[in-house]
């Protein structure tokens, strides 16, 4: 049995396990802290930053930052809303996310954060850049023009999938994710039942033919704001 | 249409409100100063940005409605293509084009095409946005009603909504 450690998130006294990250242990001591690229299952990676905490007063992903007795945490205090709102506005204005036509609106996490903080507009100009497609695999399309390059489809494959279909090749803006292959994603080993597949928090990542089935107010998102799972536990 | 959508309130809200420039009564340019001025689409040539400029000119608040308006919409997916390639697209190369001449519209009356659509708050200040594709009716109605009883514009979760 791990040793117990407390600290506190916004004045709030918390037992947490040592080892556990900072995320963890506000999961499940019933707390949200917004976040894209952690997910359960799999390991911590700390690419996105919108689950930006301050501990003991310095900015820190808590999906990568281990819990210490007597940690102070800030969350849902007005600076840190702000970064988060910012990177969240920054991951807009950055790809092309027409959300009247994806298929991911309304389950979209992305999405999904952003009518969490209220945004209605970014405050960043958009870039409008030039991005892939594949769609050369008969049930998965990637559209690169969604990706917030997360990396939770690479590490999905390589971790529970044990496959490494996904990578991330190039670096700043020209960074992507590219397929094991030669060619294109129809010449990877994936398979529509994969972990990575669904692992995708936007619409990068899509199962062909099945769009639109879930009628718009039904949808994951419609009326719950995203992470209210968590907060009600 | 959205705002038609908000049905017999608009009939509530025309005893607030008398309507300057817009479809409604057909007026083509503002007669004056008005208090609250609604925008629609993007800016994807010389003649919005025109109007987009009259409207903050004539407008105490100015508020962007719908996804073109906010970011660009269906119009900005040609903002990651060349200017050039779009217009030979259309009125050269496209599989449906009948064009013998092989020439591009030139018209001085026609606006000239921006080299990419703009959401109009990178155009001019707006103060308040109701994105959706459309916005919801229930978010105009709420946003305006908000705005004649001088209260803060605050749209509910379920109004807040980008498809």
């Amino acid at each position: 049995m791990s040793k117990s450690i407390t600290f506190t998130i916004d004045g709030v006294e918390v037992t947490a396990q040592a080892g556990q990250t900072i995320l963890q242990a506000a999961d499940a001591a019933g707390v949200y802290i917004p976040r894209l690229c952690a997910k359960t299952d799999l390991s911590p990676f700390g690419a996105c930053r919108v689950c930006t905490v301050l501990a003991d007063g310095r900015p820190q992903a808590a999906c990568t930052q281990p819990v210490s007795e007597g940690m102070v945490v800030e969350s849902e205090i007005p600076k840190v809303q702000q970064i988060r709102r910012d990177i969240i506005e920054m991951l807009f204005v950055e790809g092309n996310h027409y959300c009247m036509f994806c298929e991911k609106s309304g389950n979209c996490e992305l999405q999904a954060l952003a009518y969490r903080f209220g945004i209605v507009a970014p405050k960043y100009p958009y870039l409008f850049p030039q991005r892939e497609l594949d769609a050369s695999h008969p049930d998965i399309f990637i559209d690169r023009n969604r990706c917030i390059l997360c990396g939770r489809c690479v590490r999905a494959s390589k971790e529970l999938d044990g496959k490494n279909v996904f990578q991330f090749v190039g670096r700043g803006p020209n960074k992507k994710v590219a397929v094991n292959a030669e060619a294109g994603l129809s010449d990877t080993d994936v398979a529509v039942i994969d972990e990575a597949i669904d692992a995708c928090p936007v619409g990068a990542i899509i199962k062909k033919r099945t769009g639109y089935r879930v009628p718009i107010g039904q949808r994951k998102y419609d009326s719950k704001p995203i992470g209210s799972d968590i907060e009600t536990k | 249409m959205s705002l038609l959508d908000i049905d017999d309130r608009l009939l509530k809200l025309v005893e607030l409100i008398d309507f300057d420039k817009s479809p409604i009564d057909d007026i083509k340019s503002f007669s004056g100063p008005v208090d609250i001025g609604l925008i629609e689409g993007g800016c994807s040539n010389e003649e919005n940005v025109h109007v987009l400029q009259e409207f903050r000119k004539h407008c105490k608040i100015l508020i962007s409605i719908g996804d073109c308006a906010t970011m660009g919409g269906i119009p900005a997916m040609r903002n990651n293509i060349p200017l050039k390639e779009c217009l030979d697209e259309a009125y050269i190369n496209g599989p449906s084009v009948h064009n013998p001449g092989g020439l591009t519209p030139n018209d001085p009356d026609i606006p000239l095409l921006l080299n990419k659509v703009f959401p109009v708050h990178e155009v001019v200040k707006i103060d308040y946005h109701l994105p959706g594709c459309p916005p919801p009716a229930d978010a105009i109605w709420e946003a305006l009603v908000a705005l004649l009883t001088d209260k803060p514009v605050t749209l509910p979760y379920e109004l807040l909504k980008y498809d």
